[in-house]
């Protein structure tokens, strides 16, 4: 049974998730996500972040339990439907996963092309994109010659090029000082306020407490889900543009 | 299908194999060429002989020093009665002594001069729809004319068309060979490129890439490689053909046909490279559907 996209992007029934034959790395696990809202993931480390956020960005498929995105029934969608299913995810890997012998532009240009873009609207999205993350110097650079903070502006304007509905983010914070983790966030709240759904998996959890939105904490497989200080917004805003200003500002 | 893809998203023309792939295709299109070559070759050869000579029988009549002129000359005519006859036969014709010494001086030289009894030679020409029993046709003969002899071209000929045939069920198989293992060749470069680029083929699925779009960039740069290979192996190929051709030339053999390639055979080795790069474009794609079919 579908579920109506406009009112739930991601709803989990008791979803369980094994890889191959070894034990449940997700058990049980319940929560739902309204559209524009904002969680943080949390738990300890192996407590399963990064296997719910495999489900969630269809790298992985539940080995039990019901689990919709955007409305489709994902234990039985056809392998078929799941690529659209992903243009509507932005995701910024851990490690970045920026594809090492393409140049910044055509990183971040990756998802417009996958989805059939003409090249000239391609050149102009990217173009204006980079811009305001402040890489535009760096178009034709290729991953390994960017620095730390580059790279991460990279992964997260390859995330965004695509304006997801859902944009989920793997530790961002992980690999950088809190000065440049707390601006990311505050990209991440600057999207939200866009519209966009987002959820962000995170060690810090004093950036949670101080953020104050809701919070799905995972242990042993588990998932307890706490509500926010912050209330979650009702209607979500139209992620019409970027907005003005720049990313290099928030960032660096 | 991309044909000349201007841009892809993996590195797929940096892999070590990728560099080796368009040479191994020239090899095998080279080899192709020439079993192909071959084929059409020996069937033209096979063709000509089959309709050329098959109907034709040589009657020779002994001769020796001793038998004046006359004698020769009736038992020659008495020959080509009896056979002019015969069911089956279309024509019979003596062949003149000028042709005769004509025929035999490459290897006897100035044969009149030497004094060596030549043989008169008939030429007949049969029937090929009429079953004509040389072997009774000879016992017809011996009875008149002593020491007679039929050289039937059928037999030895029926040999060497046989022989022919096998050639060409060689080549045939040769060519099959050739392509499988060229499918394999590139079946095995695209599994390799896939397991190379496991990584970047996940991002780019986990962007949202259709397998397709992932499959047709391997197909694109297969295609372009096979293509590259085949004109270079083809290249080599005329070439080796053309020394070949001047090398039979020099040879000046009557005993073989003509047999340099026909139009056929040219456009045949011409679609080569073309057949080359879609063998190996459509092996890629195929291989990468199959395998990322199994990824979720």
């Amino acid at each position: 049974m579908d579920i109506d996209p406009a009112t739930s992007i991601a709803r989990f029934e008791n979803v369980g998730l094994r890889y191959g034959l070894g034990p449940e790395v997700l058990q049980d696990v319940s929560f739902e996500l309204k559209p524009g809202s904002y969680h943080f993931l949390v738990g300890p480390s192996g407590a399963g972040k990064s296997s719910l956020l495999k489900l969630m960005y269809l790298a992985h498929r539940p080995s039990r339990g019901l689990m919709h995105l955007f409305g489709h029934d994902i234990a039985t969608a056809p392998r078929a439907a799941l690529p659209a299913l992903r243009r509507s995810i932005g995701v910024v890997f851990q490690e970045y996963r920026l594809l090492q012998h393409l140049s910044t532009f055509d990183n971040v240009a990756l998802p417009l092309r996958v989805a059939g873009m003409r090249e000239a609207n391609i050149k102009r999205h990217v173009e204006e994109l980079l811009v305001w993350v402040g890489l535009q110097d760096h178009m034709s650079a290729r991953p390994p010659t960017l620095s730390g903070g580059q790279k991460q502006r990279a992964s997260i304007a390859r995330a965004v090029i695509a304006r997801p509905s859902l944009l989920m983010a793997d530790e961002p914070t992980g690999n950088v000082d809190d000065r440049m983790g707390y601006r990311l966030m505050h990209l991440f709240e600057e999207l939200n306020k866009l519209g966009t759904t987002v959820l962000v998996a995170t060690h810090n959890e004093s950036m949670v407490r101080e953020l104050g939105h809701p919070v799905m904490r995972l242990d042993g497989g588990h998932m307890h889900v706490t509500p926010g200080a912050k209330p979650a917004p009702d209607t979500p805003l139209r992620a019409d543009s970027l907005g003005r200003g720049t990313l290099r500002g928030a960032v660096t | 299908m991309m044909l000349f893809s201007r841009r892809t998203d993996l590195p797929l023309d940096r892999d070590a194999l990728s560099r080796f792939l368009p040479w191994l295709i020239a090899f095998m299109v080279y080899m192709a060429a020439l079993a192909q070559a071959g084929l059409v070759g020996l069937d033209t050869l096979a063709r000509r002989w089959d309709t050329g000579m098959a109907a034709t029988l040589t009657v020779q009549i002994p001769t020796d020093l001793d038998s004046a002129d006359e004698v020769i000359t009736r038992r020659v005519q008495d020959a080509l009665n009896m056979i002019t006859d015969t069911a089956g036969v279309l024509r019979a014709t003596p062949v003149s002594e000028q042709k005769v010494q004509q025929l035999l001086s490459p290897w006897l030289g100035a044969v009149e001069a030497a004094g060596v009894p030549l043989p008169r030679l008939i030429d007949v020409e049969t029937d090929p729809a009429v079953d004509l029993d040389v072997r009774v046709l000879q016992q017809k003969l011996t009875v008149t004319i002593p020491g007679v002899q039929i050289d039937d071209h059928g037999v030895w000929l029926a040999r060497l068309i046989e022989m022919v045939r096998t050639l060409e069920t060689w080549a045939a198989g040769l060519l099959a060979l050739i392509l499988s293992a060229a499918t394999g060749t590139v079946i095995f470069t695209t599994r390799t490129g896939l397991t190379v680029h496991a990584e970047a083929i996940e991002v780019l699925h986990l962007t949202g890439a259709q397998d397709s779009y992932i499959a047709n960039q391997f197909a694109g740069r297969a295609w372009a490689m096979g293509f590259k290979g085949g004109v270079i192996g083809l290249l080599f190929a005329v070439l080796t053909l053309i020394a070949l051709g001047l090398v039979a030339g020099r040879l000046q053999t009557g005993m073989l046909p003509d047999v340099s390639l026909s139009v056929l055979g040219w456009v045949l080795l011409a679609v080569l490279p073309l057949a080359a790069g879609l063998v190996a474009g459509l092996t890629a794609r195929v291989t990468v559907m199959r395998t990322l079919r199994r990824m979720i």
